[in-house]
């Protein structure tokens, strides 16, 4: 784009980036404070995943934007032509097409290769926050592997409720040492994070982090032994592919409590349909 | 009824932008704003733009304050972002308030001082009543001009701190630190909290400030001085040796002279809080100079109880940018986040209506 340089911010900036992402990888979960810039979208919507795919991204590669697992919600189309607009870089929806994948609450269903990277939006990136507000003592907490605050948190849910009452955030330890927030994404994408092969990186721009997961690195949902970690998924089929393993949006069909369930990856939805698999919804059109 | 997936999402948003350019516009049988009419008439929201955008730029402020039809935080981020993407060629010598060309110089702590009190171009003392008259074309007003310039008034706490009634300004040897380059980190030095500060809500400041003098943390304020008026910035090109003008900028500058009792290490004396702002934005530089003092309150041995004190909730929350930002992403889609809560509510529910049904038939 004229006046501007390669995915808009400035190489000197990238260095910057990249230099904290290498140390991000170095110490895997472990957040690095970056000189976070003010981006042309608002903080909040993005600004620290698309830094990190600013920096990484090359001319050669092909970007895939997701926002709730879909390419066609709002704020993904937006930041899809953010980047096609400064970088002019081929954009896709399928997922194994991409080289880079910036996501926002949501991994794919596709399994991630060793030769992509997966880019996470964060809005919060302490996931001691809820239970300690104070950036310094929550430093201090980590430094010290301090991590005490968050199993008595999981405990009182147990004792309160019979069970672990997070579903989405849900706090992970990486590489049996720092305690990480996976982003917003449901809990039932945690285990993906688990050796995973592609490389995971984090941005979170208005709160001026960045983290990392190298490939292959061991991410343990925080559990007990008696109340083991557990995926929560709606118990339906998706309405359009038949999919009976993948994360399902609830979508509102009337006002009589009508509900539909589809798959929340809408390309996974769609490489199912173009294989012949079909949904409920799909028989009853077929029948109409 | 069959599930349409929602597609055409980039088209949705190219007509949304379209009806905002025409809802900018507004009705075409209206002349369209200039902006030089902006900058000229609507000076204290151009002030505003450049000072949270972080920018001193008249003119591209009051394209901001134009583009973002008057939301001047919407006006002071499109500045931001702008001036993000600027490279650094050089940094100003420190500016010399005292040698400022003045519009505006009170103090309410002398009746009279060296150089007097300027009441400026001040809304003080004016009646808020609309003036109807405003509302046709206003008469031309020239004002009556003074007979000589106003330069050069020594600065209040100057005056005080030749008897040592004052605590001194500090050195400012250091490297100042640099928010928009380097991450907030903690103890935060007061060079980088005046600069978030400088850049902070103004709303935000004065009711922080405003907590202040109502027992959360008090300052036990004066307002020293408050001027308002030009200065030249220089910079010392490393090839030339020597300073150059660059050009004048607008400022106000607060400073509040505060009681203090004394601590172990330090006499009693007058401490100071300090406010400074792009352009005429008098609110903004009192509430920064309160709340400046008020998160030294550590460095000065105070007790920290109250929220203006707290220099890491203070920091955190004063940039309008990140507020706004973090505010308005609450109406992006959480359909995943809240589908997974919505699954959970469910199990929580059923848990509950078990347990219920399991001590039924118990009975």
């Amino acid at each position: 784009m004229k006046g501007y340089n390669f995915a808009y911010l400035d190489e000197q900036t990238k260095r910057m980036i990249r230099r904290s992402l290498l140390k991000a990888v170095a110490i895997p979960g472990h957040q690095v404070p970056f000189g976070s810039r003010e981006m042309p979208l608002p903080y909040g919507w993005g600004t620290g995943g698309i830094q990190v795919t600013a920096s990484v991204l090359g001319a050669g590669d092909v970007l895939k934007v997701i926002d709730q697992g879909a390419d066609d919600t709002t704020n993904a189309v937006s930041i899809r032509r953010f980047f096609a607009r400064t970088a002019g870089v081929r954009t896709t929806t399928r997922t194994v097409d991409a080289t880079v994948v910036q996501t926002r609450h949501r991994i794919p269903e596709q399994a991630l290769r060793d030769d992509q990277i997966i880019v996470y939006q964060v809005p919060q990136p302490e996931p001691l926050f809820r239970l300690e507000p104070s950036r310094i003592e929550t430093r201090r907490m980590h430094s010290l592997a301090d991590y005490g605050l968050m199993h008595v948190k999981l405990y009182e849910d147990i004792a309160r409720f019979g069970q672990i009452s997070i579903s989405y955030d849900y706090p992970v330890l990486v590489n049996h040492r720092h305690l990480m927030s996976p982003s917003p994404i449901p809990a039932f994408d945690n285990p993906k994070l688990h050796r995973m092969p592609a490389l995971q990186l984090f941005g979170a721009g208005r709160e001026k982090r960045i983290y990392a997961i190298p490939p292959w690195t061991d991410v343990r949902s925080l559990d007990f032994d008696d109340h083991p970690f557990r995926q929560i998924r709606a118990p339906h089929p998706c309405g359009l592919c038949g999919a009976t393993a993948s994360y399902l949006d609830e979508v509102v069909i009337d006002d009589r409590g009508g509900r539909l369930f589809v798959c929340s990856d809408t390309d996974h939805c769609a490489e199912r349909r173009a294989a012949g698999h079909v949904g409920s919804e799909g028989l009853k059109e077929a029948a109409e | 009824m069959a599930y349409v997936a929602v597609k055409g999402g980039e088209q949705a948003i190219d007509n949304a932008h379209a009806w905002l350019a025409e809802e900018r516009r507004g009705d075409r049988s209206v002349p369209e704003l200039s902006l030089a009419q902006i900058e000229e008439q609507l000076g204290r929201a151009v002030d505003r733009a450049m000072g949270e955008g972080s920018l001193y730029d008249r003119a591209l402020a009051a394209l901001a304050v134009k583009q973002a039809q008057g939301d001047l935080i919407e006006a002071a981020f499109l500045l931001r972002a702008y001036r993000t993407t600027l490279p650094r060629f050089a940094h100003s010598l420190p500016v010399e308030t005292a040698a400022m060309r003045i519009r505006r110089r009170i103090s309410g702590v002398f009746k009279d001082l060296p150089g007097g009190q300027v009441l400026g171009p001040t809304y003080d003392y004016t009646h808020r009543l609309l003036d109807f008259g405003l509302a046709d074309c206003a008469a031309e007003v020239a004002a009556p001009r003074a007979d000589e310039a106003m330069n050069a008034m020594p600065r209040v706490p100057d005056i005080l701190g030749r008897e040592g009634l004052i605590e001194p300004d500090g050195d400012g040897a250091a490297e100042p630190g640099d928010l928009t380059r380097q991450p907030l980190t903690f103890p935060a030095t007061r060079d980088v909290r005046l600069q978030a500060l400088a850049r902070g809500d103004e709303g935000f400041l004065l009711a922080l400030g405003y907590s202040t003098q109502r027992g959360y943390g008090g300052t036990h304020p004066f307002a020293g001085e408050i001027r308002m008026g030009e200065l030249s910035v220089e910079i010392e090109p490393p090839e030339l040796g020597f300073a150059i003008d660059i050009g004048d900028i607008t400022v106000t500058e607060c400073q509040m002279v505060n009681q203090f009792k004394g601590s172990k290490t330090t006499p009693p004396q007058f401490t100071r809080g300090y406010g400074l702002v792009f352009g005429f934005s008098e609110r903004k530089a009192m509430a920064m100079a309160l709340v400046d003092r008020a998160t030294r309150a550590e460095e000065l041995g105070e007790e920290v109880t109250a929220p203006a004190q707290n220099v890491e909730f203070v920091l955190y929350h004063s940039d309008n940018i990140e507020a706004t930002g973090f505010v308005e992403h609450l109406k992006l889609p959480h359909y995943v986040d809240f589908q997974s809560e919505l699954q959970n509510v469910r199990r929580l529910q059923r848990e509950v209506a078990g347990t219920a049904e399991r001590a039924e038939a118990a009975e």
